[in-house]
């Protein structure tokens, strides 16, 4: 305390200069403000003069105590001012600093940082040794100066787990044998061996603790029962205490909407009963929401506990039913669909339709029955599918095993080739009897399935004998012939029964081996697939695992876990919370298991316990010293106005800038609100003033004609400096080339692709189709072809005869400016348009060209002066004032193209429309 | 600094404001000429002066006898004498005259040039012989000798204060010099009673900048003359400011007592007055005797 301020110091003997300031008072009064040199004639008549006084040009008292606060403050920053120094009177001993560091602390994890570092740094102050140790990931106690341990905090983060007891008895084995404080940074979660270390720590001296006063929430729990998802929550309570309801707690679904972005899908908030340490909260959602959900989440209280990830129980299977033969109707048992749909239905989400309907939806499994070959871009998207990981689950039937397909060659769709015709077995012109199923192989997913008697085969189609083929059977019959074949595609499968999925050519889809072989296919979602019975012997290998604070990392690095030690162990560096994977399955394992209950710690009584409170210990040297800087700059102001040099035109150039800065940005502002209120045509700033003129004449000129002539009403043309000017504002840019022109830079490229592509226009002249036809073959041409080599122009070409540039508004035939060359080259229509019948005109681009580039010179052709009066004579007396015209005539045709599209082309086929409308 | 044809534009406004300047002629020989300045006397001339009655010696020629014809004395047509005046310029081009406190106002050498100029046109307009002192431009008359003045007062010099110039000086003839006379005042007063000596009068004009008359500086300062020749340093330069104006008007003071006694007239001018009201008094001060 300071003069009965909280205020400290921390080398409190630079406040020893402060004596010095008087006598740096009496110096700077000696001294006189260094002179000033003048030239003046008057100088003759000076001479001999004295002065009258010696002291009278002392430097003025009020900059004298200027520099004397200067100096002051400076001299007090250096001391290093501290406001709110935490004064602990019992310190002894060095200080060791324990951290839970676990799940729990995550939620106020940077108050817990800020007053470690404040502790840290206090012992620092006081000059204290200090150790820190995360309990979560302990180290072994190390005593050393407490800055090391600043510039480390950085890295000190909350774990996913909670400390573990075996660290703990290491950790109290390892404890030194000198006195030192201890400072429990404590998360309130009880653990085994809090206790132990407690009485441990106490030994060597006293121990404070420092814990939230919020219980840790976690979500313990998700069920899926009867289409309502059960997020059951825990709070943490401690034994014998009466817990207040709490409110304000919100829990989120997190998942991908249908864009594919990340974002929360549906938002519940949680309340706890009086008393109660558990709470369920109902989450209704729709099926399709649903399977879209990654992770549950306390969004009021971030932390490992507070995220719930979901694996594959949640998700009903989406799957996609197609068949091939959808001609008959009302024939509903022999519908190749019948029994898949009944064997699906109680358990997945089945989706009816087209192949490109049912793709974007990105089902789980699309089953196609009995459809042969697709089409070459469907069977490229299937593909990519399958190899994203889904299952294309396909059955024969007639036209499978008729059609010629997949004979010769194996399509990527079909595990097998197969052979022509398929066979028939026990029919009225056949020897043998129906076939039976052969048990299944040990490597078939189907094995350990019981085998009805009653399944007979009595047609199916027959895979080509082939290296592959044994490796690709996952079921045969008894005779050896792959009843079911498959063959892994990327992450997905490609399953083919290799009979129909409806009763005609087997008794398969009748028995209960149908919808259990699905199952095993992974067609239906088990309904428990983390039994721990079920987990033995695999290993799973993290994907993404969940650190203290809750956020998903890769965990692709860390080494798998066997399976029954994901589901029970405790977690740990060895085992993390995240989703796991072991082949196509997916398991999630989550900070607090169903069972687990979160208890909160009963301190001892004789143990200091605080709430997380950083008393803002606030350093107020860079206040003291930014107060000097200030000062000094001040003061070179003074030093100036005393000396009588201030009042400079520099410095009247100066002052005058920073008037006029904020103006000119309020002047683009201005510009861009004036040029957005109209329709504003642009031409490009060439940096020939003639030129730009020229340019600037004539888009005033078409304005003026568009301004009579359409409801289109141009206000006055704005010239476009690339570099500096925002050109989204202008539907038609006019850009006139000339040789010196400077080539525009990267970002002026960059604006110029983004508004080619947002639909704006640039209409380019060379301006010399007088003496030269398009191309390369004129300097201006050249030019050309070098500023247009970045922009991301289409492929171009001359303007074809029914291009809809030729009838936007006026119908024209040639595009004359000045000079009346013909090749106008525009984007170029594409390859296969054709004419329609009884239309005059093909139907091309549908959007406007972005360019269009000429040499006629279209603004002087347009260009009027201040009286509206033709700046430039045009060709021969009437003719020249034809051709005039017909220039008008095609910017005001551009100028519609550009602002109304592609709309005279669909005009045309208005009669088209009315007659297939059949009027 | 202005070059000699804007010099030149300048100084024709300046005397297009004044009708021409009759400068009174004093008696002289040797440099008579025929001029349109009337000696008041009869002489050889074109202007009437006066008829007086015929005197013994007359030739019948002279008698004018329409005059005659209407009374019954016979009269003699007098014409005033008129001769050539000689005007001798010395404009001080020293360092010091480069001064100028404010841009706007310009040194006090343009002032001096434009000044002196617009007296020689008005002069050589009323058909006066006007040159330099010294010998680098005898006095002539005609238009190109404003074109020769007007370049040859534009040298400058590195001098720091100028002495006037008293060599090959005319006798009789009327002179004007144009400086700050900030330099040594014994070197003028030996130039003016040179010139009285030889019979020439004229005119001093002492051309200030307003800073000079005023002094308006503070705080520690060092002066130093325009060819940083001469320094002067003070802590306290406003308190040199009475002091300063006080021998500033001493200065003048002798400088007018040195006029009186030598016949001369003296004025001074600031470059921030108009330079009309100079004009107007330097055309009066050539115009009395």
């Amino acid at each position: 305390m300071w003069f009965g301020l909280p205020l400290g110091f921390t080398t409190p003997w630079m406040l020893l200069a402060l004596v010095a300031l008087p006598v740096l008072w009496i110096v700077l009064r000696a001294i006189p403000p260094a002179p000033i040199t003048r030239r003046f004639p008057g100088v003759a008549l000076l001479l001999g003069l004295q002065d009258d006084d010696a002291v009278s040009d002392r430097t003025p008292w009020w900059l004298l105590v200027m520099r004397s606060l200067l100096i002051g403050a400076a001299i007090v920053g250096l001391a290093g001012p501290i406001l709110n120094p935490n004064t602990n009177d019992d310190v002894e001993g060095d200080l060791l600093i324990v951290v839970d560091g676990s799940w729990a602390a995550a939620p106020n994890w940077p108050d817990q940082i800020d007053m470690i570092k404040a502790e840290l740094e206090q012992a620092g102050r006081d000059d204290r040794a200090v150790a820190l140790v995360n309990l979560s990931a302990p180290e072994p106690v190390r005593f050393q100066d407490s800055r090391l341990w600043v510039s480390g905090l950085a890295g000190l983060v909350p774990q996913a787990w909670q400390p573990n007891a075996g660290d703990i008895q290491d950790l109290i084995s390892g404890l030194p044998d000198s006195a030192f404080q201890t400072l429990w940074m404590s998360d309130d979660l009880a653990y085994e061996g809090r206790m132990r270390l407690l009485h441990a720590l106490q030994d060597h001296g006293t121990v404070r603790v420092v814990q939230p006063d919020q219980s840790a929430l976690a979500i313990a729990s998700v069920a899926f029962d009867n289409g309502v998802v059960q997020l059951m929550v825990r709070r943490a309570i401690r034994d014998n205490a009466t817990h207040a309801p709490t409110q304000g707690a919100v829990v989120e679904a997190h998942g991908l909407d249908p864009s594919g972005a990340k974002g929360v899908l549906a938002r519940v908030p949680v309340t706890f009963s009086a008393g109660s340490d558990t709470t369920t909260v109902d989450l209704v959602v729709p099926a399709e929401l649903r399977a879209r959900i990654t992770h549950f989440e306390i969004a009021t209280q971030p932390s490992a506990a507070a995220i719930h990830l979901i694996d594959d129980r949640l998700r009903r299977r989406e799957v996609a039913l197609i068949s091939g033969r959808e001609d008959r109707e009302g024939l509903q048992l022999l519908s190749p669909l019948h029994y898949l749909r009944q064997a699906l239905e109680p358990n997945a989400d089945v989706i009816e339709g087209g192949l490109a309907d049912v793709l974007p939806a990105n089902p789980d499994v699309i089953v196609l029955a009995d459809v042969a070959g697709l089409s070459e871009a469907q069977t490229v998207e299937v593909l990519q599918w399958v190899e994203q990981g889904g299952l294309l689950l396909r059955f024969a039937g007639p036209k499978l095993a008729a059609s010629g397909f997949n004979r010769a060659s194996e399509d990527p769709l079909m595990p097998v080739r197969l052979r022509s015709g398929g066979r028939s077995i026990g029919g009225a012109m056949s020897w043998g009897a129906p076939k039976e199923l052969a048990p299944f192989d040990a490597e078939s997913p189907f094995f350990g399935l019981t085998i009805p008697k009653d399944v007979r085969v009595r047609a199916q189609v027959v895979a080509q004998p082939d290296p592959a083929l044994a490796s690709r059977v996952i079921a045969a019959l008894t005779d050896g012939t792959p009843l079911v074949t498959r063959k892994t595609q990327g992450n997905g499968h490609i399953v083919l029964f290799h009979v129909t999925a409806n009763a005609e050519w087997s008794g398969l889809p009748l028995s209960g081996l149908f919808v259990q072989m699905l199952d095993r296919l992974a067609v239906l979602s088990s309904a428990d697939r983390a039994a721990p019975n079920d987990l033995e012997g695999t290993t799973w290998q993290p994907v993404q695992v969940l650190d203290g604070f809750g956020e998903l990392k890769d965990g692709k690095t860390l080494s798998g876990v066997a399976g029954p030690a994901l589901i029970s162990d405790i977690l740990g560096p060895n085992l993390r919370p995240g989703l796991y994977r072991d082949g196509t399955r997916l398991l999630a394992r989550n900070v607090l298991r169903p069972d687990e209950v979160l208890k909160r710690v009963a301190w001892p009584a004789d143990v200091q316990v605080q709430g997380v409170q950083v008393t803002p210990v606030k350093d107020l040297s860079g206040v003291f010293l930014a107060l000097a800087l200030v000062l000094m700059a001040v003061d070179v102001v003074a030093s100036l106005l005393v000396s009588g040099r201030f009042w400079g035109p520099r410095v009247a150039v100066i002052l005058l800038a920073l008037m006029t800065l904020p103006q000119m940005t309020e002047a683009q502002d201005t510009r861009a609100i004036q040029d957005t209120r109209e329709v504003v045509l642009g031409h490009v700033l060439t940096g020939d003033r003639a030129v730009d003129d020229v340019a600037h004449a004539g888009l005033k000129g078409l304005s003026e004609t568009l301004f009579f002539r359409t409801s289109v009403e141009p206000a006055e043309p704005a010239g476009v400096d690339l570099e500096r000017d925002e050109i989204a504002f202008y539907p038609l840019l006019y850009w006139p080339i000339r040789q010196g022109q400077p080539i525009p830079s990267q970002e002026a490229y960059a604006k110029l692709n983004a508004y080619l592509r947002s639909g704006g226009m640039i209409l380019f002249d060379t301006r010399d189709a007088d003496i030269a036809s398009s191309g390369a073959a004129s300097a201006n041409g050249r030019k050309l072809q070098r500023l247009a080599a970045p922009l991301d122009i289409p492929p171009l070409a001359p303007m074809p005869k029914d291009h809809v540039i030729t009838r936007t508004f006026y119908l024209l035939q040639d595009f004359p400016g000045r000079y009346v060359a013909k090749d106008i080259w525009v984007e170029a229509p594409p390859q296969d348009a054709e004419r329609i019948d009884g239309m005059p005109f093909r139907n091309l681009n549908d959007g406007v060209t972005p360019v269009v580039i000429g040499g006629n010179d279209w603004a002087s052709a347009w260009a009027i002066d201040g009286r509206g009066n033709a700046m430039f004579p045009i060709g021969r007396g009437r003719a020249g004032d034809r051709q005039r015209e017909l220039a008008l005539r095609f910017g005001v045709n551009l100028v519609m193209h550009v602002l109304t599209g592609n709309y005279k082309s669909d005009q045309v086929h208005v009669p088209a429309l009315l007659d297939r409308l059949g009027q | 600094m202005i070059t000699a044809p804007d010099l030149r534009t300048r100084a024709e406004t300046e005397a297009s404001r004044l009708p021409p300047l009759l400068a009174w002629a004093e008696q002289l020989a040797g440099t008579v000429l025929l001029g349109e300045h009337g000696r008041r006397r009869a002489g050889l001339g074109d202007d009437f002066w006066q008829y007086r009655p015929v005197q013994p010696g007359d030739s019948l020629r002279l008698i004018d006898w329409r005059r005659s014809a209407r009374s019954d004395m016979q009269f003699v047509r007098q014409r005033e004498w008129q001769v050539a005046q000689s005007v001798l310029l010395w404009v001080d081009q020293s360092a010091s005259m480069r001064f100028a406190s404010d841009n706007k106002l310009g040194p006090k050498s343009d002032t001096a040039r434009v000044l002196a100029l617009a007296l020689s046109i008005l002069l050589i307009r009323a058909g006066e012989r006007v040159g330099l002192m010294g010998q680098e431009l005898p006095p002539r008359r005609g238009e190109g000798q404003i074109l020769r003045l007007a370049d040859a007062i534009s040298h400058t010099s590195d001098e720091d204060f100028g002495t006037p110039e008293t060599r090959a000086m005319l006798p009789h003839a009327r002179a004007l010099f144009v400086s700050d006379f900030m330099g040594n005042i014994d070197d003028v007063e030996a130039s003016l009673l040179k010139a009285a000596d030889r019979g020439v009068s004229g005119v001093l004009l002492q051309v200030l900048d307003p800073t000079e008359e005023s002094f308006p500086f503070q705080g520690r300062t060092v002066f130093e003359s325009m060819g940083a020749r001469v320094q002067h340093e003070t802590r306290k330069a406003s308190d040199l400011r009475e002091k300063y104006i006080e021998r500033l008007s001493e200065r003048r003071d002798r400088l007018r007592d040195m006029c009186r006694v030598t016949g001369w007239q003296f004025n001074s001018h600031l470059t921030s007055s108009p330079h009309q009201a100079a004009l107007l008094w330097l055309y009066r001060a050539m115009e009395q005797r």
